[in-house]
């Protein structure tokens, strides 16, 4: 959890200094991404939203990589099948039909693979979210359908979201449990994801999680959440995020020495110092990148034209190109 | 070689396909016990069971979502969206992830699927059920658009469909599904995607048509064969990516090019073609490209429709123009 923070802390400053691009914050929303993550094997899959950018790193993804991503460098276009991971989906609410289409077919192979799709309080809108969650219901799915419910959908504060005193109640109209959780508490998400994940293992289908939690930061950089909330929230969901809650509670336990707290800091400070420079000694990528992988094979289309753009970049041939199709 | 209808020659390609290959699944609105609307999947549930012959809940974007998720479980999926103007709910998954899967996972997730669907109209229809929707697929990377004119290609095209290592878009031309029977090549019978048709050869005018336009140029040709004019006629099959050789070659045959498309003009892909022509074989051509194609408004109601889709007469006075240039 720590080194999650830590890589949002020095993310947001790497972006004020121009040395990647946009990030999607999650500060404070560790507890959820790292309790739901660690309740997984390392064959179950997730599917995650732009928020949950840094679940790769709880997986062992390299940092350096996950920089990379962020400067548009293809370094950090993961492959799925390493990570165990979908690809990260821009548009709201999409990947929770991939989750149970995964889920269901990994069943239909015999395999018990569990999938885990991350979603924000603002997907509960979307028609693929309702699409998804129906059905994975109708199929029983080994499906955990987990939102982070953060209070904000950008500027969207819950109450315009949805009429519904709790998105956990939407789980009864999908015929699925429906878990409310204090998305500030590690071990109480743990514990709900893990009691989902083994209901549906064992095949009694997916479980709907409300995970409560606080956006502290801004949407993405560059986002100004001072144009449309006060800092009062803000400010109280930062006294009791899940860091501060998570070392109080071990500190009581006697389970974290003060300074080993400062300890794990420091190592994830040196860490992403490294990262960065390793991101940015990355060469720049071959111009042919653009036609790879739209397709198996480039078309006949795409490989003429990559020659002319690659003609275009060769020494000396500024204004030579005459337009003229060969 | 059997004799067969257009939708009959489609089951056969399904059911033997999977019955080779056990990670093909059929996935879409009462395709089940009912066999689809328009009984392409007739009969497959009985035989593949529940499990690969799924009868989903009226879900289009769900449809096509779930089939991303399979294809990253490594299996097959071939969705039915019931009709051409239904795909317009799952176009969010078709555009922002089943044509980008393969190129932001760097190929290592390729997204091996096929999406069919019922198109165009002809068949006296409701509004949203007589759409040629080919242009918004056509227009998306990554997928590849197909549309056959004929039982035995409906057969092998489908075939490769389920074959191709990238997303298939998959038109079935409705007016053909039980109007059109045709010999088709027992068993194993698989045709090339992205490789023109020549219907048959002409010296006088090049005539490009696709799906069920084929017919339409067809009988076209027979009429200007009555009056001594030769037309070379080339059914396009794969809309995106377009076989640019095989059209050049087809204008080339000729020099004199008319388009048929059943489609709305603006930005379709007889205009494509066009350009394609314009670029690469200007010199070759003797008179200006023409384009016979649906008016750019909503498919009409069953009652004028016959006014919007292309016909021979439509496409003759076309055809004369061009010899008159």
């Amino acid at each position: 959890m720590i080194y999650l923070r830590v890589f949002d802390e020095r993310a947001l400053i790497y972006h004020r200094h121009g040395r990647i691009g946009t990030w999607a914050i999650s500060w404070g929303h560790e507890a959820i991404q790292v309790g739901a993550m660690s309740a997984l094997r390392d064959h179950d899959w997730a599917f995650p939203s732009y928020r949950e950018n840094k679940v790769g790193l709880v997986r062992g993804m390299s940092p350096a990589d996950v920089l990379a991503g962020c400067r548009g460098h293809p370094q950090g276009w993961w492959n799925p099948n390493i990570w165990r991971l979908g690809s990260i989906s821009i548009p709201v609410g999409s990947q929770v039909p991939h989750a149970v289409g995964f889920a269901w077919g990994e069943r239909l192979q015999g395999r018990d693979t569990v999938a885990l799709a991350f979603f924000g309080d603002g997907a509960t809108s979307e028609g693929e979210f309702h699409e998804g969650a129906n059905l994975a219901g109708v199929l029983g799915a080994p499906v955990v359908l987990l939102c982070t419910n953060n209070q904000w959908a950008i500027s969207t504060p819950v109450r315009q979201q949805t009429r519904a005193t709790s998105l956990a109640d939407k789980a009864v109209g999908y015929g699925m449990p429906g878990v409310r959780v204090d998305g500030d508490d590690v071990i109480a998400v743990h514990l709900a994801v893990s009691e989902a994940v083994e209901r549906a293992r064992s095949g009694g289908g997916p479980t709907f999680i409300e995970c409560v939690t606080y956006r502290m930061q801004a949407h993405a950089f560059p986002d100004d959440p001072s144009v449309y909330r006060e800092d009062t929230d803000a400010a109280a969901a930062r006294r009791n995020e899940c860091l501060v809650r998570y070392e109080r509670y071990l500190q009581r336990l006697d389970l974290l020495a003060p300074e080993v707290a400062t300890r794990f800091r420091d190592e994830a400070l040196a860490r992403m110092a490294a990262a960065i420079t390793e991101a940015e000694a990355l060469p720049v990528p071959d111009p042919s990148l653009v036609f790879d992988h739209t397709y198996e094979r480039k078309t006949p289309a795409m490989s003429r034209d990559l020659a002319r753009l690659q003609a275009s970049l060769a020494p000396g041939a500024a204004g030579k190109d005459s337009g003229r199709t060969p | 070689m059997s004799e067969l209808l257009f939708v009959e020659a489609l089951t056969s390609a399904l059911r033997e396909e999977m019955e080779r290959n056990p990670q093909v699944v059929l996935l879409g609105e009462d395709i089940g016990r009912n066999g689809g609307v328009f009984r392409v999947t007739l009969g497959l549930q009985a035989r593949f069971g529940p499990e690969r012959v799924v009868d989903t809940p009226v879900s289009e974007a769900g449809i096509v979502g779930a089939a991303v998720g399979l294809c990253l479980a490594r299996m097959r999926p071939v969705c039915e969206l019931q009709f051409d103007a239904f795909s317009y709910p799952a176009l969010n998954q078709i555009i922002t992830h089943v044509g980008r899967y393969r190129w932001r996972t760097r190929g290592t997730a390729p997204m091996p699927m096929v999406i069919r669907m019922p198109c165009g109209g002809g068949v006296r229809a409701p509004e949203l059920h007589s759409d040629s929707p080919e242009t918004y697929y056509c227009h998306t990377p990554g997928l590849t658009v197909v549309t056959p004119s004929t039982p035995a290609d409906a057969k092998g095209l489908l075939t490769a469909a389920m074959r191709s290592p990238d997303p298939v878009i998959f038109l079935e031309p409705k007016k053909l599904y039980r109007h059109l029977r045709g010999e088709v090549p027992d068993g194993e019978h698989v045709t090339p995607l992205g490789v023109v048709r020549t219907v048959r050869e002409g010296e006088d005018v090049t005539l490009f048509a696709w799906g069920a336009m084929v017919e339409v140029a067809t009988a076209t040709a027979d009429a200007l064969a009555q009056k001594g004019v030769s037309a070379h006629i080339c059914d396009v099959r794969t809309l995106s990516p377009l076989d640019e050789e095989g059209l050049l070659a087809a204008a080339r045959a000729t020099g004199r090019v008319v388009i048929i498309q059943e489609a709305p003009r603006t930005c379709g892909v007889a205009s494509e073609i066009a350009a394609i022509l314009a670029e690469r074989a200007m010199y070759d051509l003797k008179a200006p490209i023409q384009r016979v194609t649906g008016f750019d408004v909503p498919h009409p109601y069953f009652s004028i429709e016959h006014h919007h889709r292309p016909d021979p007469s439509r496409v003759l006075a076309a055809v004369h123009g061009t010899l008159e240039a």
